[in-house]
């Protein structure tokens, strides 16, 4: 069955010449490692030399040709972290884990592995895990960010992220506020609008929270599918102006302060929004 | 055709010759270590430096792999050229001392000393054998692996590849190791500078497998149990 998934992967590439990484790439998320077999059947099936596939994966860190646990823990021991003391920080994980950089604990959960500069030199020392970001890490918060993979890293604390903040913004037609406060989401006044999508029109209430993709809605639509926004005093459609960086979708804008947009895209499920800060009138 | 100057003589060659072919026409000799007829040219001990360019632009190149081309000043023993290529063969001779091959350009190269520890490895990662399995012998048995300091030569998974038919193309060609081939007849392995008279390979029990992707060895016969 594993190499039923192989196939249908390589029947959908195509493996000319100079794809191998990307199909590295495939292999490895699907396996979250690149399994012995399947290299050897992706050679079988590609006439890509085993020694090049080899070669290829053992070339770069990020392919790995043993499993690894669930969350990924990248030290950076860079020359600007290690001036800092990445060093301990490493020698901290692996206590506390109990494992070496390279190896992955018993129960398959941390991976530790140690990486030289992950670009964000500033911030050292630097730690990743599953792709999030820990600056000036230091000692003493080594447990904390193990504690905090274990509960999840992907859902956000609004109190104390700091990239989350309210926006107050209203109509960029009528310019009346679009905040309602007696409806809360997040604890703030909801950015009130109406949807329109398939004929039916019911209203649909964002957080005010930028960062946060908190929704309420009268009718749920099916994802993936376009609606438009409209604004619930002067019922004219939310201007469109761009493209969502993410799907291409149009993407409907609110202003802030009457100087700069914010804009949000109109494809259920998606997440792209931007905020186009370029009108700000800086004497103001 | 493509006209050149190397060391004050023109020379013309064909369009897609290398410096080094130019130089070995004209009859000016240049050591190299990675190159051999036949294998594709990589570039890998730098060995065959020659000086291109004038004045401040004047550059460093590995001849075996450089296009002649239109113009070229070359000069393949200028005294810059003879100071990098020593310091090439010394570190060369640091990491392999107990190469034949590289003893003896070594020596033909005045090295008498060596100012670097000498670390014994058993390759020093010119690619050789990996062309020679490729280009030559069509089977791609062996290839590099991993980066950096961790680079090395072997076949994948480090288990016998089922491409590789105990040729011994990769033994033959080796320049670490070619005392393997003379191990009968040690003494005829006489090295020339150091006045090395035992082959060290032979003698160091390290060596037993050294550069040898063959299980068992048809060469040396030597039986290894892993
Ligand atoms: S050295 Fe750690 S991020 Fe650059
Ligand atoms: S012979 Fe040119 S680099 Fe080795």
């Amino acid at each position: 069955m594993e190499n039923n998934n192989l196939m249908t992967l390589l029947e959908k590439t195509d493996m000319a010449k100079g794809r191998l990484i990307s199909v590295l790439e495939k292999i490895q998320t699907m396996y979250g490692y690149l399994p012995e077999d399947v290299l050897r059947t992706l050679s079988d099936k590609t006439g890509h030399s085993l020694v090049d596939i080899y070669g290829v994966a053992t070339f770069y860190r990020a392919f790995s040709l043993k499993p690894r646990g669930k969350h990924l823990v990248l030290v950076c021991l860079g020359t600007a972290c290690h001036v800092r003391g990445a060093r301990k920080i490493a020698e901290e994980f692996q206590q506390l884990l109990g494992i070496n950089a390279g190896e992955t604990t018993p129960d398959k959960e941390f991976t530790i592995e140690t990486v030289n500069c992950l670009g964000a030199c500033a911030l050292g020392p630097t730690v990743v895990v599953d792709g999030h970001y820990f600056s000036h890490v230091t000692v003493k918060k080594v447990r904390g960010i193990i504690n905090k993979t274990l509960e999840g890293l992907d859902t956000i604390d609004i109190k104390t992220d700091k990239r989350i903040f309210p926006v107050k913004v209203c109509c960029s037609v009528c310019r009346q506020s679009l905040l309602d406060s007696s409806y809360l989401i997040d604890g703030y006044p909801s950015i009130h609008l109406n949807r329109a999508y398939n004929g039916k029109r019911g209203w649909f209430r964002l957080s005010s929270l930028y960062g946060s993709f908190n929704s309420a809605s009268e009718f749920e639509i099916s994802p993936d599918s376009l609606y438009s926004l409209y604004c619930p005093h002067c019922k004219k459609e939310l201007l469109e102006v761009s493209q969502c960086p993410e799907c291409n979708a149009p993407m409907a804008s609110m202003l802030i302060k009457n100087e700069c947009t914010i804009e949000v895209c109109t494809r259920s499920g998606c997440r792209g929004h931007m905020m186009n800060l370029n009108q700000i009138n800086i004497t103001e | 055709m493509i006209n050149l100057t190397i060391n004050g003589l023109d020379v013309s060659v064909e369009e897609g010759a290398t410096i080094l072919e130019a130089a070995r026409f004209l009859g000016f000799p240049i050591p190299t270590l990675c190159h051999r007829e036949g294998l594709s040219p990589a570039g890998a001990c730098r060995l065959c430096v020659v000086e291109i360019g004038q004045g401040q632009n004047a550059k460093l190149v590995s001849s075996c792999t450089y296009p002649a081309e239109e113009g070229l000043n070359v000069r393949t023993a200028s005294v810059r050229v003879i100071k990098a290529r020593k310091m090439i063969l010394e570190l060369l001779l640091a990491s392999c001392p107990q190469s034949k091959k590289i003893q003896d350009l070594a020596s033909a190269y005045q090295i008498r000393q060596q100012r670097f520890k000498q670390e014994y490895d058993d390759c020093i990662l010119c690619g050789l054998c990996v062309r020679m399995c490729e280009e030559q012998m069509m089977a791609k048995a062996i290839g590099f692996r991993g980066r950096g300091e961790n680079r090395s030569i072997g076949t994948p998974f480090d288990v016998q590849s089922d491409v590789c038919r105990f040729c011994g193309g990769c033994m033959y060609i080796c320049p670490a190791c070619q005392l393997r081939c003379t191990y009968s007849e040690p003494e005829k392995a006489i090295c020339g500078g150091c006045a090395n008279l035992s082959p060290p390979c032979i003698e160091k029990e390290q060596y037993d497998d050294m550069m040898c992707y063959m299980k068992p060895c048809v060469a040396c016969e030597i039986v290894k149990d892993k």
